[in-house]
């Protein structure tokens, strides 16, 4: 090698290049800043409690995917809904039923009365009436919305033939007998339809806005009116989302904080606790394998049930192996779900699952589940070996059957499907063969009856057992096992059609002891939510029923604990 | 010249066509179902979403429209965010992919020719094995774990800072971009040293480098007019190509920081089966690689005499 | 010595042809030449010994440590290498039912106690009822740390809120110290002053059943409770399901290194073939060959191998391998075809290959002694170059979780599943990071190896 002996100008040639390189980098970075933002608004380095501008940061795990109340499906929307708009009645603080645009209401086996109050606004200043109620209704049932949710309604007369096209949506059981009075005709008496309106479904929507958007009602923070305590002031999709306090709210005294930030949009845990961990974020939830490192930063850990279960669903069509009664109650009797919730989710607040119903359900004074404590399956690996025999001989097999376990492709999935796989495999020689795939994928295959287990859930939409009592009726679009059993239909009836509590909780009780007798469906947990809160935040709420979490009501604690 | 870009340009649009045809097909031919939601809907409904979608048609015409749309640029209404254009979609989200995309490959062109000459210069003393060691790492340590792992040292500097030194994530300022262009651009970095160390030492030993130094030309002027410009010169080659595998495959850092580029976005999209999202994302990257190789190779005609782009 | 008795016995004939000292070097053929110089790079060699044990480990591992990689020790959740692996044998784990008068509270407000020996199955606690005032029942939320509540001021995770006196708790019990702290609630639900914290020893425990089960025990022999075990041994440690890594790193190998070599294996060969079809061709079917070659070469590779993935799908117990592969062979191959391609249009000018001709040279001949060999070195240096781009690729795949599909292993997902846990388990991250870093680094370094051996404009320099 000649030439680079000598090292001395070279090096100035490079420290030359580094400088002149450096400086633009240096120039590109600071284009590149005031072009960011004014290309992106930026997701801004706001912190997670700001006492001074009386803010907080949260972050969601999507974007909700639009504003539409009239077609929001999912939790996200719902979230996001709950802060800036506001229904009829709202679930308070308490988890109590409280009035929100209404001020008091009736409910009668064959109507409904509403009063609203007259001071309710919206964000441009303009009362809410009964009107944008019905308008809101009329839109969601309109064939043409196609919104997912629209059964929801169909407690109110003519709803489901206004859905299916039968009938125009004027023909709708609802009328304004004064813009401050909303009438609302049953098709049937609903004992719970003042619980329902808490849904997003029934939240309002003023007509000549929704027109005026041309189609784009809800898809950006200036396509959308607001009647709730917050308003959303900046949305920039996929990155983040400003709530500001709207100063038409009717009930100002109940909101403290001026501003809501969402700087940051992500499902990714490990970035929502890196967030948390730096001091972006007021509230994360937390993984099992973030627990110790919580405990070790010494944080405010609680948690909550949220109220979804999630169970191993037969597919009970004619043929499948699993419409073999013994086969599933060996594969009943053999997995053990305490040993899954305590040693493999490894999460507090999961509860091993002993029923459809979950435990916040309530019955008649009680909880359903005290009121009708369902019967406990205990693991009984000889019991299930017995039922295994039993079901390869009415089958005609010789050997343990193969199966086919459909499951998502999220972790959690992942590691109880396997699970799944490896017990009945180790306990009963069952073969499982995972059928792992993406969620419309998965929604397709359990449609088609693609499977023979499959792990689902099923969360509450409205606060009465009967949200998750009609799963399983052979009419059900959801039942995707097409469970089909005359019996459990006849309980399901009783459960819809009587008023008395009584008899109804009883037909929960009949139904939840069904399903176990006949091995239906092997409930496997309720989730638990194991999050961090900023000491800081007081009533930050999480629900079961409602936005989920709820910080609308939320304050910042400026005492320092 | 200008033939020859016409000639290039009219196959860059078959190509795209091409693109096209195969998205359409391929996600066509994906079993499940883009309208399945987690409540089942009535058949009215059904039929409804289906013709909002166009689904109902037979495919040929489904295909028809489809490309009929691309040629008007109209990717079509998002699935999942039922009112959003896609075409809003790609606006909102491909800028910040690209600013992205744009700083990593200044890191790692800048950085893979200092790092390479620095090599070349001081071969096989501490500062070559160091650069050399890190740039090992650079080449052959998974993407995601080197994310994460740089986040996780950005929150621990953090905290022990008692103030945010970096943001962690997230999208608006520049400082947000620092270490994910970093990351995003440290295998390419690490690739064009390499290239860079041993094309720097193939030139030392070619003759006109021999000639200059038997010229008696100064070490500085060697260095700077001869040995760095050509040594350079493969490095420029393979910026093209790099260019457009760094846009396009920030799917990591863009997941592991938060930011919300069009590489994350597809791949929620793919999740949700989102059709409109994937053709109009797929279609779009297409056709802006394509256009980039021939921008690339204009330029290249430009800076380098020795290349004829018409031939 | 007298010199006269010569005889003619003492003169022999030189034999003709007889060997002269050579002074050439003993002729080498290309690849003879190319292995010496390979020889003599020691990176090389050192990367080439890498890769052979690689392949040993994921091909001869398994047979070597036969422990079942989707066996879940639920026992050993996450542990890593060289943990505590005693166990004390224990009655099977029974549902509880207290007899709270039974037992003696501790002298503490609440009475807060243990009420038996704690273990792995479960830890038991009692206390005495305090009823707040107008309260009809009393409630408390009970915590439990690992750190001592004094330490980091917060009382851990909470577990529970109950509203009798006992708790049992089975969450994930791991042999150590815990500190459960017990608080009393008021009527409206909010936390009191009122708590106590006590510190808990954990020892792992099994039932004879299980330790029979497991063969921790012989069936014949017999076994008290209380006597001290060992559980299975997991030399590299366990995963978040408790199955051993060091048999997963050899399965999860399998896949990775068949993606990293038969995808470039099947890719390039393909691309050889299409490519020097068309470079022999030549005219307008090499012209429409290499633009059909231009169309796939602009499909975004990412994009569509996700896309792919989709479209295949992956069917029930199905690994998920063949889709990957099959889609890094559709996209991929017009690289190859290329470089072939151009390298055929060039030898096809050489001088040599024009002599050979002449000299009468069949086609078949002048492909088979003069264009492939001169190809091959090329082939060759890609093919080794393009194995750690498709270990990444599937790694990333794995990463948006579109890889194979579990129980079945890979580098790629079991980085994922570690990265997760990356603060408290480092290990579950670092053992396959490790094993995909060092094949990534053995083939490029291999590869350039090969380069600079192969090179014919390097051959004789240096």
């Amino acid at each position: 090698m000649l030439a680079l002996t000598e090292n001395t100008s070279p090096n100035r040639q490079l420290a030359k290049f580094f400088i002149i390189a450096f400086a633009g980098v240096a120039a590109l970075m600071l284009t590149l800043h005031y072009a960011g933002r004014t290309l992106s608004g930026g997701s801004s380095d706001v912190s997670a409690v700001d006492e001074a501008a009386n803010s907080i940061s949260i972050l969601l795990r999507d974007e909700p995917p639009q504003l539409d109340s009239s077609r929001a499906t999912d939790a996200i929307s719902g979230m996001v809904l709950g802060h800036v708009m506001e229904g009829l009645v709202r679930m308070g603080l308490d988890s109590r039923l409280e009035g929100a645009v209404a001020k008091d209401w009736e409910v009668t086996p064959t109507k409904a009365t509403f009063w609203l109050r007259d001071n309710a606004k919206w964000n441009d200043g303009e009362p809410v009436t009964a009107a944008d109620f019905i308008f809101a209704w009329q839109t969601a049932l309109k064939p043409e919305t196609a919104s997912e949710y629209a059964f929801l309604l169909f407690a109110i007369k003519n709803a489901e033939a206004v859905n299916k096209g039968a009938l125009p949506a004027s023909a709708l059981g609802v009328s304004a007998s004064d813009p401050y009075t909303l009438v609302i005709e049953l098709e049937r008496p609903v004992p719970f339809f003042d619980k329902m309106l808490v849904f997003p479904t029934f939240y309002p929507i003023r007509e000549d806005f929704y027109e005026a958007t041309n189609g784009r009602f809800g898809a950006d923070a200036d396509q959308l009116l607001y009647n709730g305590p917050f308003q959303i002031s900046r949305w920039v999709h996929g990155s983040s989302m400003t709530f500001e306090r709207n100063p038409h709210f009717w009930n100002q005294d109940e909101i403290h904080l001026d501003t809501i930030h969402v700087p940051y949009i992500t499902s990714d845990g490990t970035a929502s606790l890196n967030f948390f961990k730096d001091g972006r974020i007021a509230s994360t939830g937390l993984q099992a394998e973030n627990l110790t490192e919580a405990m070790r930063m010494g944080w405010q850990i609680r948690q909550h049930r949220d109220g979804t279960v999630f169970f191993l669903e037969f597919n009970h069509r004619p043929g499948r192996l699993t419409d073999n009664l013994n086969l599933r109650r060996a594969v009943q009797a053999a997995l053990d779900m305490e040993e899954m919730v305590y040693k493999v989710t490894k999460l507090p607040g999961y509860e091993p699952g002993v029923s459809l119903f979950p435990g916040w359900l309530m019955g008649v004074s009680a909880p359903l589940r005290e009121e009708h404590p369902p019967q406990k399956v205990v693991p009984n690996l000889a019991a299930a070996k017995d039922h295994l025999a039993a079901a390869m001989q009415e089958l005609n097999l010789s050997e343990p059957p193969q199966l086919v376990l459909l499951a998502g492709d999220n972790p959690i999935s992942n590691i109880q499907s396997e699970w799944v796989q490896q017990s009945l495999k180790a306990k009963l020689g069952i073969d499982v063969k995972i059928d792992k795939q993406i969620f419309k994928q998965r929604l397709a295959k359990m449609t088609s009856g693609d499977f023979d287990l499959v792990l689902a859930g099923w969360g509450p939409d409205y606060n009465d057992p009967l949200t998750f009592g009609d799963l399983f009726a052979s009419w059900n679009k959801n039942n995707r096992g097409r469970y089909n059993s005359p019996a459990l239909d006849a309980l399901i009836e009783i459960a819809q059609t009587r008023l008395e509590p009584a008899v109804r909780m009883r037909a929960f009780g009949d139904i939840q002891q069904h399903l176990i007798e006949n091995a239906v469906l092997l409930p496997m947990y309720e989730r638990g939510v194991t999050y961090v809160v900023d000491p800081r935040i007081r009533q930050l709420k999480r629900r079961v029923i409602g936005p989920d979490p709820d910080v609308s009501r939320a304050y910042i604690d400026t005492s320092g604990e | 010249m200008l033939r020859y870009f016409a000639k290039r340009l009219v196959l860059g649009l078959v190509t795209i066509w091409f693109i096209a045809s195969a998205t359409f097909f391929g996600m066509h031919a994906v079993p499940g179902d883009p309208l399945a939601g987690d409540k089942a809907v009535t058949a009215q409904i059904r039929a409804n979403l289906e013709a909002k979608y166009g689904l109902d048609q037979p495919l040929g015409t489904q295909y028809l429209i489809y490309l009929g749309n691309i040629a008007k640029g109209d990717f079509g209404i998002s699935y999942t965010q039922e009112n959003r254009r896609v075409n809003d979609i790609i606006r909102e989200h491909f800028p910040i992919s690209a600013t992205l995309g744009i700083l990593a490959i200044v890191f790692a062109g800048l950085g893979g020719v200092l790092w390479g000459a620095l090599t070349a210069l001081y071969r096989n003393r501490w500062s070559d094995v160091v650069i050399m060691f890190l740039v090992i790492l650079g080449i052959s340590v998974p993407s995601f774990v080197v994310a994460a792992i740089s986040q996780w040292s950005l929150v621990g500097l953090n905290v022990a800072a008692g103030t945010t030194v970096l943001p962690i994530g997230g999208w608006g300022s520049v400082w947000h971009m620092l270490v994910p262009a970093l990351v995003l651009g440290l295998s390419t970095m690490a690739y064009l040293t390499r290239l860079m160390r041993s094309s720097m030492l193939e030139v030392v030993s070619t003759d006109y480098i021999r000639t200059a130094k038997a010229k008696g030309m100064p070490a500085t002027q060697i260095f700077s007019r001869h040995q760095l410009r050509n040594a350079i010169l493969p490095v420029i080659t393979v910026l093209g190509p790099a260019i457009a595998g760094i846009t396009t495959g920030g799917f990591v850092v863009e997941i592991v920081f938060a930011i919300p580029g069009l590489g994350r976005y597809f791949v929620q999209a793919i999740q949700q089966l989102d059709y409109t999202v994937i053709m109009g994302t797929t279609v779009f990257y297409g056709a802006f690689l394509v256009f980039m190789v021939i921008l690339v190779d204009l330029l290249y005609g430009l800076v380098d005499p020795r290349v004829r782009v018409d031939q | 010595m007298s010199a006269t008795d010569l005889t003619s016995d003492h003169f022999q004939r030189l034999q003709s042809g007889a060997v002269v000292a050579q002074t050439a070097r003993p002729s080498l053929s290309y690849w003879a030449d190319a292995w010496r110089r390979l020889r003599g790079n020691p990176r090389a060699m050192v990367s080439m010994s890498l890769i052979v044990f690689l392949l040993a480990f994921v091909s001869i591992g398994p047979s070597l440590w036969r422990v079942d990689p989707a066996a879940q020790d639920l026992d050993q959740i996450g542990i890593g290498p060289g943990a505590d692996r005693r166990v004390t044998l224990a009655e099977p784990f029974q549902q509880w039912q207290p007899s709270i008068q039974d037992i003696a509270l501790a002298d503490n407000p609440l009475g807060f106690t243990l009420a038996m020996p704690a273990n792995t199955q479960a830890v038991r606690l009692i206390w005495s009822e305090q009823l707040a005032q107008q309260q009809q029942q009393p409630r408390y939320r009970l915590y439990r740390n690992l750190f001592a509540p004094s330490d980091t001021g917060s009382f851990g995770l909470p577990l529970a809120v109950v509203d009798r006196s006992w708790f049992e708790d089975r969450l994930d019990l791991q042999p150590g110290t815990y500190y459960y702290t017990l608080v009393a609630l008021d009527a409206d639900g909010a936390a009191t002053a009122n708590a106590v914290t006590q510190t808990v020893d954990v020892i792992r425990v099994i039932s004879i059943a299980e330790a029979r089960q497991r063969g921790l025990l012989d069936a014949e022999e017999t076994a008290e409770l209380g006597q001290s075990l060992e559980l299975a041994w997991h030399p590299l440690g366990t995963d978040y399901l408790g199955r051993d890594m060091l048999a997963r790193l050899m399965y999860g190998g399998q896949v990775s290194l068949f993606i990293g070599i038969f995808a470039p294996l099947a890719f390039v060969l393909l691309g050889v073939i299409y490519g020097s079809v068309s470079g022999f061709l030549g005219g307008v079917t090499d012209q429409a060959m290499m633009r059909f070659a231009d169309f796939v070469v602009a499909l975004p590779f990412l994009l569509f191998m996700i896309l792919f993935k989709v479209i295949f799908g992956i069917g029930p117990g199905e690994s998920g391998i063949w889709p990957m592969l099959v889609a890094m062979i559709i996209l991929l191959w017009p690289a190859p075809a290329r470089l072939v391609r151009g390298q055929i249009l060039q030898i096809r000018e050489e001088g040599y290959v024009s002599a050979s001709r002449l000299l009468g040279g069949t086609t078949s001949y002048v492909v088979g002694r003069h264009m492939l060999p001169n190809t091959l070195g090329v082939i060759l240096v890609t093919m080794t170059f393009q194995v750690p781009s498709a270990i990444f690729t599937e790694a990333f795949l794995s990463f948006i979780g579109m890889g194979v599909a579990p129980p079945t292993p890979s580098w790629g997902a079991m980085c994922n599943e570690g990265i997760k846990s990356m603060l408290t388990r480092p290990h579950e991250l670092l053992f396959p990071a490790m094993l995909i870093s060092v094949t990534v680094l053995a083939f490029n370094l291999l590869g350039d190896g090969l380069r600079d051996a192969l090179d014919a404009r390097m051959r004789g320099s240096e």
